[in-house]
């Protein structure tokens, strides 16, 4: 028998996505596009937010993406790998200082805002290779 | 209760899987390859219809020799685990010793699945944790009688403690079984099941999975099995209620 955690990973390896995401961090914009599915039909529909989170664990990492709908602030989740997510799409990066923006929840209008990174650096921070993006 | 057969099995650890619907899905990998049939007992013979189990390849050094004399007797190698699983007689005489088992020999994806195995040990454990007491508030004058579980009994009657008095104890390393598993993947080329939530042990502790004596497949995530329309007329929401509407 071979070794258990092997195993384990083997298993979580074919779960991951055949075509990475592009290199987003928090702070960014992005556009998710979803799979829905209704009834027999499947259709995709495009989520635009600011990524204000995510873990980087694996085949198990998601990130959490926050944008205001008629006034209402909306996160959803979603898990890197998730068969669910046909693209996602880079719309701009954001200058941020934090790891997670938790404190966008308690602002609304201008104050609300992240401004734009003036440059976005292609090269991958440290850590940011382990990225299962 | 019915009886179905079930595999030994190492659990390895636990991770998530996408199911085909795209949603996640916690599992438990169990390593179930490899058993071997040692033995089966026959009503006739022993009084009692089991399937004998082996699992887990033992290295001759560790063999003593009785043991290695049942297993050369068996015709079978020297096994770590042995386990009878109690089956109907009709089962068990399918199975002669010597044979290797597949996972998809006894189980099919979907099928509900008990799990058993030792828990994790937790140490000597206090009423809270053990029985699940409430303990007592931390003001009012309370003191040094936080995680207590108040009086254990009265005074002249009955003079004495009740027998079974749940007091604190050693918890854990016992038997436990977790009933209505569902099976959501086998694995073939690395030899184990993915059963969805979680089941007792440690990583790498021996457990015994048989089919589930409540039901046969998991019903929550029906498998080409549609629920019973329900026939109220009233509960219009559900699928087929139009149909069961009396005629007027």
């Amino acid at each position: 028998m071979s070794d258990v955690v092997s195993i384990v990973k083997a298993i979580e390896k074919k779960q991951l996505r055949a075509t990475a995401f592009p290199e987003f961090r928090v702070g960014d914009t992005v556009r998710v596009h979803v799979k829905i599915k209704e009834g027999e039909k499947e259709r995709v529909q495009a989520y635009e937010g600011v990524v204000i989170g995510r873990t980087l664990n694996g085949m198990r990492g998601t990130f959490t993406v926050r944008k205001m709908s008629y006034g209402v602030g909306v996160e959803r989740v979603f898990p890197f790998h998730t068969p669910n997510i046909d693209h996602v799409d880079v719309v701009s990066h954001g200058r941020v200082r934090r790891a997670r923006l938790y404190y966008l929840r308690n602002l609304q209008g201008k104050a609300a805002r992240i401004s734009e990174k003036k440059q976005a650096k292609d090269t991958a921070a440290p850590g940011a290779d382990k990225a299962p993006a | 209760m019915a009886l179905k057969m079930g595999l030994l099995g190492k659990k390895l650890g636990m991770t998530q899987i996408f199911l085909s619907d795209g949603n996640r899905c916690p599992v438990t990998v169990v390593h179930a390859g490899d058993n071997v049939v040692v033995n089966v007992r026959t009503p006739d013979k022993h009084g009692y219809a089991a399937v004998q189990l082996g699992y887990a390849e033992k290295p001759a050094r560790l063999v003593k020799r009785p043991e290695m004399g049942y297993f050369k007797k068996q015709g079978v190698k020297a096994q770590r685990k042995l386990h009878e699983i109690r089956v109907p007689a009709e089962v068990a005489a399918k199975f002669q010793p010597g044979q290797v088992l597949k996972m998809s020999d006894v189980f099919t994806v979907g099928a509900s699945l008990d799990v058993t195995g030792t828990s994790k040990g937790k140490g000597y454990q206090g009423v809270m944790k053990l029985h699940k007491m409430q303990g007592f508030v931390n003001g009012h004058g309370t003191h040094e009688f936080f995680r207590h579980g108040g009086s254990i009994g009265c005074r002249m009657t009955p003079g004495r403690v009740h027998k079974g008095k749940r007091m604190s104890s050693h918890m854990g390393t016992e038997n436990k079984t977790i009933q209505n598993l569902e099976l959501v993947e086998i694995v073939d080329d690395q030899n184990v099941l993915l059963i969805r939530g979680s089941i007792p042990g440690a990583n790498s502790d021996y457990v015994v999975v048989r089919g589930s004596v409540k039901q046969d497949t998991y019903k929550r995530r029906s498998y080409e099995i549609k629920e019973q329309a329900s026939k109220n007329p009233m509960k219009a929401s559900k699928a087929g209620a139009g149909a069961a509407k009396p005629k007027k």
